[in-house]
């Protein structure tokens, strides 16, 4: 991700291509899209992810969860029509040249995250990819409880408040 | 110092892309004003992230990649994010009112309360409101969930104070009468899924003029 961000790297957006296009594609069907709507769409994302790619920030996000994003907006734009209101950035942006450290337990922390749902009960686990299928109602949504969130959160927390001392 | 934050389920809602389009409106207002709120809704994503990843992958055509590359003309990735705009509101509000706090195209609602409704989808309705210090919104219940987000000044109900920031929410078990602190005029960004039930007389006659 970050050689396509750098150095618009051809080579290596082929491979993220290779990975999640198929995803996107999958999760789109999943949501609710044709097969040729959500071919379609997901060539729309990962056009997004190339040109987009100088915003990812490996310290607050990984690759699967920024591509996720994406995804999301776009299912929203094609399958409701609606707009999507987004939070304002943050205005230092990502650091020119990310923490190491940071990505790497952030990475850490999202295969833990990945672990812990994959080791859910399947209903409960069937409850949580239906409504990031945009299946379930806002009711259903608020009876979905104890997500693995703990350690990922703290860490997100952790690279937020490193922005903000940039800033003093 | 915020002290009332949005619901896990909110948030949920939010990160799943399930919330009307009002509701996202104001959940992405709070979360420009709140690193709290903006950690974990980036959790929630994380989660949405695992989502994908394990999803059996379909095949895409064998010509999608380079139709990719066509779609993107040759266009090299932007290096950085452009630079937000500073402004009084939060930069999504700013897009729905199509400019700042001066550019809010108000209406007088009566007793010196001013509302502004928000161009969004139908299933819930967003509207500011300006409330001139001391006065009170009239007493009312909830039909369905009503969001308040304090943009300025203050208010207070009998569950609590809210200041510059605070999301109070409010659902059928509640009628109260929010009234602005002394000092300042309180703004606020209200968002409900269903109209609000006024208890007396007069409010009622009001309500289709109001539009809540
Ligand atoms: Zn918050
Ligand atoms: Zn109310």
């Amino acid at each position: 991700m970050l050689a396509v961000a750098r150095n618009a790297d051809q080579q290596a957006f082929a491979s993220l291509f290779a990975r999640f296009a198929p995803r996107v594609k999958a999760f789109l069907i999943k949501s609710g899209a044709t097969p040729t709507l959500a071919e379609d769409c997901a060539q729309d994302v990962m056009a997004t992810v190339w040109r987009k790619a100088g915003q990812f920030d490996p310290t607050r996000a990984s690759v699967a969860t920024w591509i996720f994003t994406i995804a999301r907006n776009r299912r929203i734009d094609i399958l409701r029509r609606d707009r999507r209101p987004e939070p304002q950035d943050l205005p230092w942006g990502p650091e020119p040249e990310p923490d190491q450290l940071d990505a790497m337990v952030l990475q850490q922390d999202t295969e833990r995250l990945s672990a812990a749902l994959a080791a859910l009960p399947d209903n409960q686990r069937a409850l949580i990819e239906r409504a990031y299928f945009g299946d379930l109602s806002h009711g259903e949504i608020a009876r979905i409880t104890g997500l693995p969130l703990g350690t990922i959160k703290s860490r997100i927390r952790l690279a937020l408040e490193k922005l903000r001392q940039t800033m003093t | 110092m915020i002290r009332h934050h949005l619901s896990d389920s909110l948030l949920t809602g939010y990160s799943t892309g399930s919330l009307p389009e009002a509701f996202s409106l104001l959940v992405a207002t709070h979360v420009s004003l709140c690193d709290e709120c903006r950690a974990r809704l980036e959790a929630q994503d994380a989660v949405g992230g695992a989502v994908l990843e394990s999803c059996e992958a379909v095949a895409m055509s064998d010509s999608s990649f380079a139709a990719t590359l066509a779609l993107l003309g040759g266009a090299t990735p932007e290096r950085e994010k452009p630079a937000p705009s500073a402004g009084v509101f939060p930069a999504p509000l700013r897009e729905y009112i199509g400019g700042d706090a001066g550019s809010v195209r108000w209406r007088p609602v009566g007793g010196g309360v001013r509302q502004a409704i928000l161009p969004t989808a139908k299933g819930a309705s967003a509207r500011l409101l300006y409330i001139p210090a001391g006065t009170a919104v009239p007493d009312h219940g909830h039909t369905g969930t009503e969001l308040t987000l304090v943009l300025s000044g203050a208010f207070d109900d009998a569950t609590d104070h809210f200041g510059p920031g605070d999301v109070e929410i409010a659902d059928e078990d509640l009628e109260h009468t929010p009234v602005a602190a002394p000092g300042e005029p309180c703004i606020c960004l209200a968002v409900t899924d269903a109209p609000l039930r006024f208890n007396g007389l007069i409010p009622r006659l009001l309500q289709p003029f109001l539009k809540i």
